[in-house]
């Protein structure tokens, strides 16, 4: 029956599929806040460009709507003899634990979820390491001695930013007050710049001078509200301290594209290999920027500290508080 | 202009077929404007939809979930309620359905777990229902406000419980451990292995869809309360003076509707995703509203509404994956064109068939 269903959809593709000859063509499936929503996502569409840009390959693309299209839409790639299959966002591990058996043949990443099979590689982040730094540096900014952070949904993802930056802040100086809001309970709170500025405001009222944002799209308005006020931003996963030069301490970013692009290479040099690849300060997986927008914010001392601790991350000696496993925050 | 002036086949079906018409005219224009051929586009639109077994099972799916938020809305427009807390009550109706089947899952079998969850999911719906429902009945507060209040209720909590209480340890995801097979209903495809339905989600909660939809009509056209509820929404003076109790009307018919809204999640937790997961309602409860305006708020209209929306949305991902000058936004504006000709502007074009049917008409009875 199996052979069968796919029979007809590779006849069906073959009529309505024409264009598309290449074999070994890479396809992403982006999770549902969509390609073009200024943190996660887009990260990973950098790595897209980029690799279009200086391979001039070409990606097939899909924006989820819901999560329930995820399977079909990694099989419609998988079915089509795209390889590797990236798919973007923990959201995806389920249904690509049910494709990948189905497709031996055929490679596929995922970003920020664990998924055991022998084709699948998988790419999490240790995002409280980045974030342990962006703490360290917010709490070494601050003249006031309170820092805010404005979160999206209060799920895992989050609380992990937050503990890592809470305990980053700790590091720079122990008796600073970290003022915490999320944004709300839909994923809608990862969409709301306005409430991201009010809940920014807020914090600023309360003394906070220097906030950094783990919100998407929301944190737009985190760091609008924090650069009309006078007060310094800090931004996550892309870099964004174009958005307001001298306005955004840095940018704590999240390497997603990083590992699209690794992915893709990796299957056009016939080198991709299965299994799990976990990205921290280490390797780059999580690093800070030091731009021209920023380069005036910085102080020379800042900069040896925030190096200081990713050596120190590195090598172990210094290490970071992981809510998913290591429970609750102690901060 | 009452509907009596026209003959059923044109109220039911032409004037329905004119505004799907005329939204898909103007989503062809929009096609055309971004440069891609709409004949194409409809073709990849269909054929994704109802083209192939895969498609037809998906198409069933998403239409399953309509039915029931299609159908807990209609149920509250005969009593003149506008519930569009479907949302929130479909979202917390998860909660009924995942209490049974993680209880239940792993000592029997699922057709035991089944009533179980429909018991469980109507009820946390309708719960979920009664607060808006009691402070209309009593206070005057207006359900859509409340129950559009009650929505965001719901997401809190569920963000809450899932977060705190129901996430399995150590899970980077705010969900629930997956169901084992007592607490998964089967796929039709397991079931109907000659339709083909390959991977699509379509499963048994299809046919509780389809019971619910008899029951509907029994409960609003064959009894006592079903009378209550029509002659309250028709004119809720005259009901009050002919002794029907504004309260108890109000109450029970939130309460029918907000359980009915809650069995949606029969169909997604216990039939496709078997876990609780954070926001598996998306928006699901808000197309019911358009869903029973389509359909007339009857059974059948619901059932044909469910699988156009159905088609919109499997269709719709097809077209945006085979031409991806069609973004998923694109398939969204084409999905509110349809909303808006077939909800909004439904009474568009009643004027002008009024005057072309009537003549002739009056004609035949002349004649007659």
């Amino acid at each position: 029956m199996l052979r069968l269903t796919s029979g007809v959809i590779a006849a069906a593709c073959a009529v309505f599929m024409t264009t598309t000859a290449s074999l070994a063509e890479p396809a992403i499936v982006y999770s549902v806040g969509g390609k073009f929503d200024g943190s996660f996502n887009e990260s990973a569409y950098a790595g897209v460009k980029r690799f279009q840009d200086q391979d001039g390959g070409t990606v097939r693309e899909f924006e989820l709507e819901r999560d329930a299209q995820s399977l079909q839409a990694l099989r419609n790639f998988a079915s089509r003899g795209a390889s590797p299959v990236v798919a973007i966002g923990f959201n995806q591990a389920n249904s690509l634990g049910q494709v990948a058996p189905n497709f031996p043949d055929t490679d596929f990443a995922i970003v920020d979820m664990v998924v055991d099979q022998p084709n699948v590689r998988s790419y999490v982040f240790k995002e409280h390491e980045g974030a342990y730094i962006g703490g360290l540096l917010a709490g070494m900014a601050s003249r006031s001695g309170t820092i805010g952070f404005v979160g999206g949904m209060d799920i895992p993802i989050i609380q992990r930013f937050l503990c890592g930056y809470k305990q980053g802040a700790q590091a720079a100086r122990a008796d600073i007050r970290v003022l915490s809001n999320m944004t709300g309970d839909t994923p809608a709170a990862f969409a709301d710049p306005v409430r991201g500025s009010e809940l920014a405001i807020g914090q600023i009222n309360q003394g906070a001078d220097v906030i950094i944002q783990a919100a998407g799209g929301t944190g737009i308005g985190v760091l609008q509200a924090a650069a009309d006020k006078g007060v310094l931003g800090m931004g996550t996963d892309s870099n964004q301290n174009g958005l307001h030069p001298g306005k955004v301490l840095t940018s704590i970013r999240k390497r997603v594209d990083n590992a699209v692009y690794d992915s893709f290479q990796a299957a056009k040099d016939r080198t991709f290999e299965p299994g799990i690849k976990v990205l921290g300060v280490a390797d780059g997986g999580m690093d800070w920027v030091l731009d021209e927008n920023n380069k005036d914010l910085i102080t020379p001392d800042m900069k040896a500290a925030a190096d200081a601790a990713v050596a120190a991350i590195s090598d172990g000696s210094v290490k970071v508080h992981d809510v998913v496993t290591d429970g609750a925050c102690p901060f | 202009m009452s509907a009596g002036q026209l003959p059923r086949w044109v109220d039911y079906g032409l004037i329905p077929f004119l505004n799907l018409a005329a939204a898909f005219l103007v989503s062809g224009l929009v096609v055309v404007l971004i440069g891609e051929n709409p004949l194409d586009a409809v073709q990849l639109l269909v054929w994704g939809s109802v083209g192939y077994g895969e498609g037809i099972g998906f198409t069933l799916f998403y239409a399953t979930n309509f039915i029931f938020t299609g159908l807990a809305v209609a149920v509250a427009f005969h009593a003149g309620l506008f519930n569009i807390g479907g949302e929130g009550q479909a979202y917390i109706g998860g909660l009924g359905v995942a209490f049974a089947c993680l209880a239940l899952d792993q000592i029997v079998p699922w057709y035991i777990t089944l009533p179980f969850a429909i018991i469980g999911s109507s009820l946390m719906g309708a719960a979920w229902a009664f607060i808006p429902a009691w402070l209309q009945a009593t206070r005057g507060s207006h359900v859509v406000i409340t129950t559009i209040m009650f929505n965001f209720i719901a997401s809190s909590l569920m963000v809450y419980l899932l977060n705190n209480a129901l996430k399995k340890p150590g899970s980077m995801q705010p969900e629930t451990r997956t169901f084992e097979a007592g607490g998964r209903l089967p796929f039709l495809n397991d079931i109907f292995p000659s339709f083909g339905f390959g991977y699509a989600p379509v499963n048994l909660s299809l046919f509780v869809a389809l019971a619910a939809c008899v029951l509907v009509w029994v409960l609003i056209w064959r009894t006592k309360l079903g009378f209550e509820i029509r002659s309250f929404g028709a004119n809720a003076t005259a009901a009050v003076y002919a002794g029907i109790s504004p309260v108890r009307t109000i109450v029970i018919t939130m309460l029918i509707s907000g359980g009915l809204a809650g069995m949606m999640a029969i169909n997604e937790i216990m039939g496709s995703q078997h876990r609780l997961l954070i926001d598996f309602v998306t928006g699901y409860g808000f197309v019911g509203i358009a869903v029973a305006l389509m359909g007339r708020a009857h059974p059948v209209g619901i059932v044909l509404a469910s699988i156009l929306f159905g088609m919109l949305y499997q269709g719709g991902a097809e077209l945006s994956f085979e031409m991806p000058n069609i973004t998923r936004d694109m398939i969204i504006v084409i999905q509110g064109l349809v909303i808006l000709f077939a909800g909004a502007l439904e009474h568009m074009f009643r004027p002008a068939i009024v005057k072309l049917f009537t003549p002739s008409r009056a004609l035949a009875a002349k004649e007659a």
